[in-house]
């Protein structure tokens, strides 16, 4: 009997672990289907924009009250992950607060201090459910977030409530336990909250409160592995790739979009008088058939997939946004949750057909994202700015609209109008380029 | 008004063999749109009255491409883009200023990797370093005690993070600066990037400039100050179709000086 118990932690544990290793490793085969792109330069300045923006969460305290009580749950499950430290090593090698003696005072502390925060997050997350269900702030009942994407946020929120009650449950029992005549279980730790949850279990026998202590300890790290599996297919992913995706955030100024490569080449040779225009192509071996922009999420970078992959959905890119405050279709925020899907529904695809994509007849391009809502956008990086985590929903929107422009001719007619003036006259406007100094002799 | 502007352009300049300071890029609403084209007039008076020594490409400017790449149209970007580069090269051009945010964006981060560096600066910017080093002096003139706002232009604000040039500018002329609710990096566009310009609006419930301009008359301005010719227009629909043209106006900052330095 006395090993059973460790045997059965140990599977659940490995169990834990070996699917979520297998979904991280899925996570990382999608982001590589995007091309690529160099973010290796100046490691100084992306080590420096981890620290602040996801370890200092600098960019969520823009907005006060959701950027406080996002700290509380934030720090609260790093510090509180401590403690799961000690409950793998108890429940591998069947002892009760193995710390304990090591660390003396300092795990009253410790304890003391998770208690406390137990409580805040349990707070901070009602704060935050009354937000989404009760106050209904407009960017968490937006027309984004039908269906699975609002039931996730709830979800993830009565997962934190409860696995936190029931840190707290096991902690009162066990201080229950501790302080009986005789002591079941050894002093250790501070409880400044349970102690006050203690006073349920008076009248229950001992043999009782220690079956409910069990069941409380094996139901909170059951929980935990079960909602570190749940990331996977939620929205909440974050809290792991906010980090590499702060480090691998563009650093250039906001206004500088990217010079796709393969369009200097064919302008220089355009531009190139030594140029012999009835020259084949150069042949060159490795180069992939090269389609300007994107329509799917392959032609993507793998940037920006990771970005799609790391957004949390909070929807303060769309509550920025210029077109979807005035009530365009156009909502950043639907873009990267659309890149997400798509990509999932590529990589389901990958997996059945044995490691290889069969197309499906479907492309982030129209069947996720319309047209409509690529062509309402002003540029104004107002989203890029908004994001908590630097995702840039406006380099998709540019790469999708070049597709549209550069693959398809697809620009609204107005559009191409101003680009054909500026082809032929050099302003977007009708006006001959020999009048451009007209203005220096007209009153 | 009976003003002669000094407007050399580069190529006379090297007929002379002379190398200006700066090199004035209009841009495409500066040099062809009617309210725009004061705009450029008010910035020249400024460099004349200062004996700044700059000149224009005149009609061997053209269009940055800026329009054209947000639209998605990389190669006509690039063509414009070379075209430019090849022509600001051969004049040997090393400082460049403008008016224009698009351009000053586009010249300044997407021209050096396609050969062309240059330090571009935005007007605003360069009227301060003349004020800083003492070659303009500004004082209130007829704005004194009346109250601007300021339109932070994205290209100019979010995407180079320049927020204060314009705000010491308009501080040097005795008024009263007051910030809309949402202003510097919170910014709201006003419409007209991304090509917007050029094209209507998708179907929705609003114009943007509408509702910039309702941010703008919230806070009561006598002056609607702008950095930009885009959003100049975009600001000035928008005061038309909220029928105050009578009470607000909308200006550019380089007209702010001049006009307060009755240039």
């Amino acid at each position: 009997m006395s090993y059973l118990d460790n045997i059965l932690f140990a599977i659940l544990l490995i169990a834990g672990f070996g699917f979520f290793a297998t979904s991280v490793k899925k996570i990382i085969r999608n982001i590589n289907l995007g091309g690529d792109v160099d973010r290796k330069d100046n490691p100084k300045a992306r080590w420096a924009n981890m620290a602040l923006i996801a370890l200092g969460q600098s960019k969520m305290v823009k907005r006060p009250v959701a950027g406080a009580l996002h700290i509380v749950v934030y720090v609260g499950f790093i510090i509180i992950n401590i403690e799961l430290l000690e409950i793998i090593i108890d429940g591998l090698i069947g002892t009760h607060r193995v710390f304990a003696p090591f660390l003396g005072v300092v795990y009253d502390v410790l304890i003391a201090s998770f208690e406390v925060l137990a409580f805040l997050v349990i707070f901070a997350v009602t704060v935050f459910w009354i937000r989404r269900n009760l106050i209904r702030l407009k960017r968490f009942v937006h027309s984004d977030l039908k269906g699975f994407p609002k039931s996730d946020a709830n979800y993830i929120l009565y997962f934190e409530t409860v696995l936190m009650i029931l840190f707290l449950l096991m902690n009162a029992s066990d201080y229950h336990l501790q302080n009986v005549p005789g002591g079941v279980f050894h002093k250790a730790g501070s409880f400044p909250v349970s102690q006050f949850i203690a006073p349920i279990f008076n009248g229950m026998s001992n043999e009782l409160v220690v079956i409910l202590f069990e069941v409380f300890w094996w139901l909170h790290i059951a929980g935990i592995l079960v909602f570190m599996n749940y990331l996977y297919f939620s929205k909440h992913l974050h809290i792991l790739l906010a980090f590499p995706n702060t480090y691998f955030a563009d650093l250039n100024p906001k206004g500088k979009f990217d010079n796709l490569e393969s369009v200097t080449k064919e302008v220089k040779l355009m531009m190139d008088p030594n140029a012999d225009p009835f020259a084949a192509a150069p042949v060159d071996e490795n180069a992939a058939p090269s389609k300007f922009g994107a329509s799917d999420v392959q032609d993507l970078n793998w940037v920006q997939l990771l970005n799609a992959y790391t957004c949390t959905e909070c929807g303060r890119c769309t509550s920025a946004c210029p077109a979807n405050q005035t009530g365009k279709k156009l909502s950043p925020r639907k873009i990267m949750m659309d890149t997400r899907d798509r990509l999932q529904e590529v990589g389901k695809n990958i997996d059945a057909n044995k490691g290889v994509f069969v197309p499906d007849n479907k492309t982030l391009l129209n069947d996720y994202i319309t047209p409509e809502e690529l062509w309402a956008c002003t540029s104004c990086n107002a989203c890029v700015e908004e994001c908590p985590v630097n995702i840039s929903p406006l380099s998709i929107i540019m790469d999708m609209r070049r597709y549209l422009v550069m693959e398809q001719s697809a620009a609204p007619m107005s559009l191409n109008a101003m680009m054909t003036n500026i082809e032929n006259n050099g302003a977007p406007w009708q006006y001959n380029q020999q009048d451009r100094l007209n203005w220096k002799n007209e009153n | 008004m009976s003003e002669s502007l000094v407007v050399p352009t580069m190529a006379e300049m090297l007929a002379e063999g002379k190398q200006p300071e700066v090199l004035f890029w209009v841009g495409c609403a500066g040099s062809f749109d009617d309210r725009a084209k004061k705009i450029t007039k008010a910035f020249v008076r400024i460099l004349n009255r200062t004996n700044v020594s700059f000149a224009v490409l005149g009609t061997e400017e053209s269009c940055t491409g800026d329009p054209a790449k947000r639209a998605g149209n990389e190669f006509l970007f690039q063509m414009q883009a070379m075209m430019n580069i090849e022509v600001l090269n051969a004049y040997e051009a090393k400082k460049i200023v403008t008016a224009c945010p698009h351009c000053f964006n586009t010249l300044k981060n997407e021209y050096p990797e396609l050969g062309g560096q240059y330090d571009v600066i935005h007007h605003t910017e360069f009227l301060k370093s003349l004020i800083d080093d003492g070659r303009l002096t500004v004082e209130g003139g007829q704005f004194k005690g009346k109250k601007i706002t300021f339109h932070d232009p994205c290209y100019l604000g979010r995407a180079n993070k320049v927020y204060e040039a314009p705000r010491d500018l308009i501080q040097k002329l005795d008024v009263e600066l007051v910030e809309m609710k949402r202003s510097k990096a919170n910014g709201l566009c006003c419409g007209a990037g991304g090509a917007q310009m050029f094209k209507d609006a998708e179907p929705g419930n609003k114009e943007v400039n509408v509702l910039r301009t309702e941010d703008a008359l919230e806070v009561k301005p006598d002056i609607i100050a702008a950095g930009c010719p885009f959003c100049n227009t975009m600001l000035t629909d928008g005061i038309k179709h909220q029928e105050k043209e009578g009470q607000v106006k909308v200006m550019d900052i380089a007209e702010l000086i001049a006009n307060a330095q009755d240039l």
